[in-house]
C-alpha cells in the first residue's frame, strides 16, 4: 500500500523546459519515477530528456492517461497552470513554485477541493516513496531508505536532515511528504495523518512543524481525539524565533501570541506526543516507540 | 508589506470610505499649517507601522495650533519601538458616539479570506472574541462565489442594536474592505476603530493594510518602497538590498544555512547549547557561490559577530559551490573571524576539499559543528 503516489503513478511536469524543470525531471527519471510528459505552452513537440513536451496539460493527459502533475512554473503563472491541471482531471498536483500570491493559492486550492484534486504545496519539496522508488519532488533522494516511518513536514532541508537520521537508525521511510512553507497550503498535517492511519507500511509517524499558524496544534488535537493508532514523534523549529519576523518561509511568522513554538510543543506534549529537542533526537525517540 | 496609516486611508477614501479630515506632515511648518487649516482640535499620529503605537506615545491629542506645533516637535525624528518617525498624520478629532470594528484577513487553516465585523471597536479584536463573542460576526468567503453587499448585510443581522440605516452602512464598509483586499492582494485590511460620530456618520479613525509580499509584482506602486520597510534594522535593510533572507538577532554567532527550517533548527540548537545567534540567514535552495559570498560578507561585517557557523545540507544545493562562495566571501572581507562549516550531501567531498586547502575545518554532523563554534565564543 502507499499514499498519494505509487508505482503506477503517471506524472506530467509543468514547466519542463525551464532550468529547474529540466534538472529535476532528469533526477526523478533516474530515481524511477514514471514521467510520461512535460508541458510548456508554445513548446509542444519538443523533447526534454526524451520526454515529449505538450502545449497543455489536457493534451498530455489525452495522450498518456496522466494522474499526477508536478509544477515548476513561475509564480505569476501558477494560478492558470494549476487551473489547467485541475481541469484536465489531474488527481495529485505537487506545486514546487515559491512565492505564489496567497490570493491565487486560495483560489486554486478551492477549485481543487471542488474537483477532488489533492494539492501538495505550494512552496513544497514534494513526495517520495523510497520503497516504490518514486519521487515527485526536488528532494535529495540519497538521504532516504525504504522503511516504516511516515514523515510529514513544512520544511525542505530540515526534513532531509531528520530523514537522514531516520535512515541511519535503520528505520527508513514509507512515504515522506513536504507540505510546503507557505501560510496557505493544500494538504495539511491532519489529512496526511489520516492517510497514514491505516496504511500498513507505516508503523510510526514524524511531524516536522515550525512557528506560524496553528496546524501543529490542530494535528495534536486530532491525534488525541481520534486515538491515533500509531506512535507519533514531533519536532518544532523556531523555539527562539523573534515575534513579527518572517523566518524564511512565508508561513513561519509569530503574530502576537499566536504561532509560537511553545504553543505547538505544549499541544503535542498534552496529546502525549514526544517532542524531540534536536533533529537527531527524532530517530532516537522513534527507535524506542516503533516496532518493525 | 505593511502600509502606513495615511496610505491605507488614501486607499479607503478612493473606495468611498470616509476618513477624518487631515493631511500628512513631514516638518513642523507643515504640521502647523495643516492644524491651522483644520481650525479645530487635532490629533497628531506618528507614521510608523509598529503595533500599539498609541501606548508608546505615538499619538498626541491637542486643542490648538501652538500645542500642535509642540507635539510635532516631540514626534518628528523620534523613535518609536525602533522605527524613526519621518512623517505625521495631522487630523481633525472625531466626536465618537460609538466604536465598531471591521476587517478582512486570511484564515490560514480554512484557506479562505475571512470578513470580520464587531460592534465593539477600539481594542484588540482577539480580546473581543474572548470576552464577548456574540458581538462579532464572521464570514468565510468562498472564492468561487465572492462576497456581495447582501452577504455583508446578512452578516450584520445578528447585531439587533443597529437600526436599518446603520446596518446597511456597516455592511457596505465590510463589502468595501473585501473589494480592497481583492484589488490590492491584501492579507489584512482593517478599520479599528470604525467610529460612528455624533452626527451618525461612519468614519475610519484608524486603518491598517498589509499587502502580500508575494503579490507585489502586481502592484508596482509599492514594489520599490518595499525595499525599505519601516521596522527593519540597518542589517536587515542591507540584506534586503542584497536579496538575502535575513533576520537580526542579538547574539555573537553568525548563522548561515540553506532552507528556512534548517536554519531555524540551527538557531534553536545553538541556543539550547548555551550560545547566542547573531542572525538568521537562509541562502535558499540551489545557492551558487555569489549568494554565499554575499551572505558571508554581510555576516562577517557585523561587529558583534565573533564566529560564524555555516550549515549546509546539499540537495539541489551543491556543497562545492557553497565552499567556493565561503572562500570568496572571506577573501573579500577585511574582518578576520572564526568559521565552522557543516557540509552534507551533494558534492560534500569536493566542498570539504576546497575548504580544507584554505585551512577551514568541516563537519558532517550539525550537532558537532554547533559544539565546535561554541568553543570560539566562550
Amino acid at each position: 500500500m502507499s499514499i498519494l503516489i505509487d508505482r503506477d503513478s503517471r506524472v506530467v511536469v509543468q514547466g519542463i523546459t525551464g532550468n529547474e524543470g529540466r534538472f529535476h525531471t532528469r533526477a526523478m527519471l533516474h530515481y524511477g519515477t514514471r514521467i510520461v510528459g512535460g508541458v510548456t505552452p508554445g513548446k509542444g513537440g519538443q523533447r526534454v530528456e526524451g520526454i515529449p513536451v505538450y502545449d497543455t496539460v489536457g493534451e498530455a493527459v489525452r495522450n498518456n492517461s496522466v494522474d499526477t502533475s508536478i509544477m515548476f512554473v513561475p509564480a505569476a503563472n501558477a494560478l492558470s497552470a494549476a487551473f489547467e491541471a485541475i481541469d484536465a482531471g489531474i488527481k495529485t498536483l505537487v506545486v514546487i513554485t515559491e512565492s505564489i500570491p496567497q490570493k491565487d493559492a486560495i483560489e486554486f486550492i478551492a477549485k481543487a477541493d471542488r474537483a477532488g484534486t489533492v494539492v501538495v504545496g505550494p512552496n513544497a519539496p514534494g513526495v517520495i516513496n523510497p520503497g516504490a522508488r518514486i519521487h515527485v519532488g526536488v528532494m535529495p533522494v540519497h538521504v532516504f531508505r525504504p522503511g516504516v516511518i511516515g514523515m510529514v513536514s513544512r520544511s525542505g532541508t530540515l526534513t532531509y536532515e531528520i530523514a537522514w537520521h531516520v535512515s541511519n537508525a535503520d528505520l527508513g521511510q514509507s512515504t515522506c511528504i513536504g507540505i510546503g512553507g507557505d501560510a496557505i497550503v493544500g494538504l495539511d498535517f491532519i489529512k496526511i495523518l489520516d492517510m497514514f492511519r491505516d496504511e500498513e507500511d507505516t508503523k510510526g509517524v514524524v511531524i516536522i512543524g515550525e512557528i506560524g499558524g496553528n496546524a501543529e496544534e490542530l494535528a495534536a488535537q486530532y491525534i488525541r481525539e481520534t486515538n491515533y493508532p500509531k506512535p507519533v514523534v514531533a519536532y518544532v523549529a523556531g523555539r527562539f524565533a523573534p515575534p513579527e519576523k518572517r523566518m524564511g518561509h512565508a508561513g513561519a511568522i509569530i503574530m502576537g501570541n499566536s504561532g509560537t513554538a511553545k504553543s505547538k510543543i505544549d499541544a503535542f506534549v498534552d496529546a502525549g506526543i514526544p517532542v524531540a529537542e534536536k533533529p537527531s533526537k527524532v530517530a532516537e525517540l522513534l527507535k524506542t516507540l516503533v516496532k518493525k | 508589506m505593511k502600509l502606513f496609516e495615511f496610505e491605507a486611508k488614501n486607499i479607503l477614501r478612493k473606495y468611498g470610505v470616509v476618513t477624518p479630515k487631515g493631511d500628512i506632515a513631514k516638518s513642523l511648518a507643515e504640521a502647523e499649517r495643516i492644524a491651522r487649516k483644520i481650525g479645530k482640535p487635532v490629533v497628531l499620529k506618528a507614521q510608523v507601522v509598529v503595533s500599539s503605537r498609541g501606548k508608546s506615545g505615538g499619538i498626541i491629542f491637542v486643542n490648538d495650533v501652538t500645542a500642535a506645533r509642540e507635539a510635532a516637535v516631540d514626534l518628528i525624528g523620534s523613535t518609536i519601538k525602533g522605527s524613526i518617525v519621518r512623517s505625521l498624520l495631522v487630523e481633525e478629532r472625531v466626536n465618537v458616539a460609538e466604536e465598531f470594528y471591521a476587517s478582512v484577513t486570511i484564515d490560514r487553516q480554512a484557506r479562505r479570506y475571512i470578513v470580520l465585523g464587531s460592534t465593539t471597536g477600539g481594542i484588540d479584536i482577539e480580546q473581543v472574541a474572548l470576552a464577548s463573542p456574540d458581538r462579532i460576526t464572521r464570514h468565510w468567503v468562498d472564492p468561487a462565489v465572492g462576497f456581495s453587499q447582501s452577504m455583508a448585510e446578512s452578516m450584520v443581522v445578528k447585531f439587533s442594536n443597529l437600526d436599518k440605516h446603520d446596518s446597511v452602512e456597516f455592511a457596505s464598509i465590510l463589502h468595501t474592505l473585501h473589494s480592497i483586499a481583492m484589488d490590492y492582494d491584501a492579507e489584512l485590511v482593517e478599520i479599528n476603530p470604525l467610529a460612528k460620530t455624533d452626527a451618525g456618520q461612519f468614519i475610519a479613525v484608524d486603518a491598517r493594510i498589509t499587502i502580500d509580499d508575494n503579490a507585489l509584482f502586481r502592484h508596482p506602486e509599492f514594489q520599490e518602497r518595499s525595499l525599505v520597510t519601516a521596522g527593519d534594522s540597518p542589517w536587515e535593510a542591507k540584506a534586503k538590498q542584497e536579496n538575502l533572507t535575513y533576520v537580526d538577532l542579538d547574539g555573537n554567532i553568525g548563522i548561515i544555512g540553506n532552507g528556512a527550517g534548517l536554519v531555524m533548527a540551527t538557531l534553536d540548537l545553538v541556543y539550547l547549547s548555551g550560545g547566542r545567534p547573531a542572525n538568521f540567514l537562509d541562502v535558499g535552495g540551489g545557492a551558487g557561490p555569489g549568494v554565499v559570498k554575499r551572505a558571508v560578507e554581510l555576516v562577517i561585517s557585523k561587529p558583534e559577530v565573533a564566529a560564524i557557523l555555516v550549515n549546509i545540507l546539499g540537495g539541489v544545493t551543491r556543497c562545492d559551490l557553497v565552499a567556493q562562495g565561503i572562500i570568496e566571501g572571506f577573501n573579500e572581507s577585511t574582518a578576520r573571524k572564526h568559521v565552522v562549516v557543516r557540509l552534507m550531501g551533494t558534492n560534500e567531498d569536493e566542498g570539504a576539499h576546497i575548504l580544507h586547502r584554505a585551512g577551514i575545518h568541516t563537519h558532517s554532523s550539525m550537532e558537532e559543528a554547533v559544539r565546535e563554534v561554541l568553543k570560539f565564543v566562550s
